[in-house]
């Protein structure tokens, strides 16, 4: 029988895995050790590998981050846990100050092949500062890789190339997805591409282009408004969010003719400005309606009280996708 | 407040017997290195007036501590200097030539000597201090017997990259010496008014590593601090805190006007008369016959040629082109930068607009 794995069992599969193939890597984080990490993606690591190599830091991301630097430069291969994506602003200067240009700035002769981890995202019910969604932050920054799984699956491959991956890269977890599903993991190393999309729906009428926690809201809304309306759409997780697949992306649209980009980041400057110029620069042509945006809104994330309010529902990605036919 | 460590007086006598700690031909050296980087810091000052050479930011004043921490380490240890302290990247084995490059606005100015784990001068204040635990625990944990040394100024104890270097060094050990130049000035502000505290070395004790308060103007105390220091991270005690105190005699950077916040002559003529690293080994030298006035104005001709060569070296480097911004950003380069790359090289196109 095919063993199923939730996400979060799947990103503690690929770190024990590089850990016992690579004695180069190791793990560092608050909490990472004894207590398995917050959300237990580290656990039991350190019964398995040691106190030099799952390292309980002091509370300090810029100190975390700018060690695992270090760490990097000389040898090593470090993996940090950021326990919310919010607690990473100490550490942001250390992320794109240093992280980003070392290689830049020695003129490729030191790298930092350094991986961070962060649980990211809303609906979890979580207090404040614990939902965000800011990968913008990092996509804007020369030097960094950002990627955000939507599934077990991609989660272990996408996090076993990070680690093999030359460059830092910031690893955003959708913390909802966590626990939410389980799916088939195989139980060997395999790399998922950093970089490449995926298609999860094949469709004819319009493209919807998702990551992360997104891509269930994506599908279900592709599902329904097939049954309801008979609109076929295609569904296409980006799984990368820098560097973009532009080429699954500029294909999809020039199929469909239609798209909509969902994120539940903030609307202005999100990712999606940049998906749909990248549709404007390769497909303007080939497009029947304005690409729309279904996004979170411009305002700080909601307590939980309202947050379902912020995200985006299948709901508004439908009255989306019907805006591009009535347009 | 600890005791200021002192060993040579400004007067060039030595307060404590340091027999077997320091032979002849390390101090030789010492005011050779000293006296090599005065000359280049006082060059490059004059080059960036002459246009040849963009913002700069000078040292002098500052040598004993730079040269005499620098001269501690073996090649493969780490050094993190800040923009100021391009004396230890030489005395550590950085050319002349690439520090100009630098700061002729060059990137491969950045570049270490093979061998040497030379890093790039850090701009933002501090953070390259955990950069520096980082190294060394990389260290440790491969059981490799370097050090890394990380430079600062008064200005980034104020920092939280500060603290948490301390902190992360203190707890997982690591063999980092923490070299802060106290020269009294973070720009402009006055350490009195940068920090409450009567000395950076006492930060230390909240750490629980040691913290040194040595004269930053005396060789021989920063180097014998500076050894000690080193020993003790090889020895697997962790690290070390050192404060030197000095003084920068110039401007922050050829941007700054001292004028405007410290009186400038006074307090520099004062320190230069009275406490100058320069003169007091040179009395030193001199009165064990190791240094006269004829081995002097040969080490300056020599060293003056030395500079020239230098200079002569990175102004012929070949000129920058606009399409090696694209290189290093990433291992591979991503889609976008190859467009772009393209872009950029391509001519302009001239065609008018269609009517």
């Amino acid at each position: 029988m095919k063993r199923k794995l939730t996400m979060i069992q799947a990103i503690t599969e690929a770190m024990d895995q590089k850990m016992a193939e690579d004695s180069r890597v190791m793990l560092l984080g608050e909490d990472v050790g004894v207590n398995g990490g917050v959300f237990r993606a580290t656990e039991n690591l350190l019964q398995k590998y040691g106190s030099d190599r799952v390292v309980d830091t002091p509370l300090a991301e810029a100190g975390i981050i700018g060690a695992a630097i270090g760490l990097a430069m000389n040898g090593l291969i470090p993996v940090v846990e950021i326990q919310f994506l919010a607690f990473i602003y100490p550490g942001f200067e250390q992320i794109v100050s240093h992280a980003a240009r070392m290689r830049y700035r020695t003129r490729g002769q030191y790298h930092v092949p350094m991986v961070i981890r962060t649980p990211y995202g809303a609906g979890i019910r979580g207090p404040e500062l614990h939902s965000e969604s800011v990968e913008t932050f990092f996509a804007h920054v020369p030097g960094l890789k950002v990627v955000a799984p939507s599934t077990p699956y991609d989660a272990k491959g996408l996090l076993i190339a990070a680690m093999e991956d030359p460059d830092p890269v910031i690893f955003l977890e959708p913390t909802k997805l966590y626990r939410a599903f389980k799916e088939e993991v195989p139980e060997e190393l395999y790399r998922v591409p950093i970089g490449k999309a995926k298609v999860v729906r094949e469709g004819t009428d319009l493209s919807i282009f998702a990551w992360g926690a997104m891509l269930r809201v994506a599908d279900e809304a592709a599902k329904q408004i097939e049954r309801e309306q008979g609109v076929s759409c295609e569904v296409i997780d980006l799984r990368t969010i820098y560097p973009l697949d532009r080429d699954a992306i500029v294909e999809s649209v020039k199929k469909t003719g239609r798209a909509i980009v969902v994120h539940e980041a903030h609307k202005t400057a999100g990712m999606g400005a940049e998906i749909i110029s990248i549709i404007n620069d390769e497909a303007l042509i080939y497009l029947k309606a304005p690409v729309k945006r279904i996004t979170g809104f411009d305002v700080p994330v909601p307590q939980f009280s309202i947050e379902d309010d912020y995200l985006p529902t299948p709901g508004r990605v439908m009255s989306g996708i019907m805006e591009t036919f009535t347009y | 407040m600890s005791p200021l460590y002192q060993v040579l007086t400004p007067e060039g006598e030595l307060v404590q017997d340091i027999k077997g700690q320091l032979d002849q031909e390390t101090m030789i050296k010492m005011y050779e290195n000293m006296a090599l980087v005065r000359l280049f810091d006082r060059k490059s000052i004059n080059l960036q007036r002459q246009g040849r050479m963009g913002t700069y930011a000078p040292f002098e004043g500052q040598e004993a501590s730079q040269v005499g921490s620098a001269m501690a380490l073996t090649p493969g240890d780490w050094l993190f200097p800040t923009y100021r302290d391009h004396a230890a990247a030489i005395v550590h084995g950085q050319s002349m030539a690439r520090v100009f490059l630098y700061w002729m606005g060059h990137m491969e100015g950045s570049i270490s000597p093979k061998n040497l784990n030379i890093m790039p001068p850090c701009v933002p204040i501090a953070t390259q201090m955990v950069h520096a635990v980082g190294t060394a625990w990389a260290s440790k944990l491969q059981n490799e017997k370097h050090v890394s040394l990380a430079y600062f100024g008064d200005g980034a104890t104020s920092e939280g990259d500060f603290h948490e270097a301390l902190n992360f060094a203190g707890v997982f050990k690591t063999p980092t010496v923490f070299f802060c130049q106290n020269n009294g000035f973070a720009i402009s502000v006055p350490f009195s008014q940068q920090s409450a505290s009567k000395t950076i070395a006492q930060r230390a004790a909240a750490y629980d590593i040691p913290g040194v308060r040595v004269d930053g103007n005396d060789i021989f105390a920063v180097w014998l601090t500076m050894k000690k220091a080193v020993e003790r991270a090889l020895a697997g005690e962790g690290p070390t805190l050192i404060e030197a105190i000095t003084f920068r005699y110039g401007a922050h950077t050829t941007a700054d006007d001292p004028k405007k916040y410290r009186d400038q002559e006074t307090l520099s003529e004062e320190w230069r008369q009275e406490r100058d690293p320069l003169q007091r080994l040179r009395m030193y030298l001199e009165k064990q016959g190791l240094w006269d006035e004829t081995k002097e104005s040969e080490f300056i001709a020599t060293a003056g040629a030395k500079i020239d060569a230098a200079l002569a070296e990175a102004e012929s480097y070949p000129k920058s082109r606009p399409e090696d911004m694209f290189k290093h950003v990433y291992a591979e380069p991503t889609w976008m930068a190859t467009e772009q790359e393209s872009e950029l090289v391509k001519p302009a196109k001239q065609e008018g607009i269609p009517a």
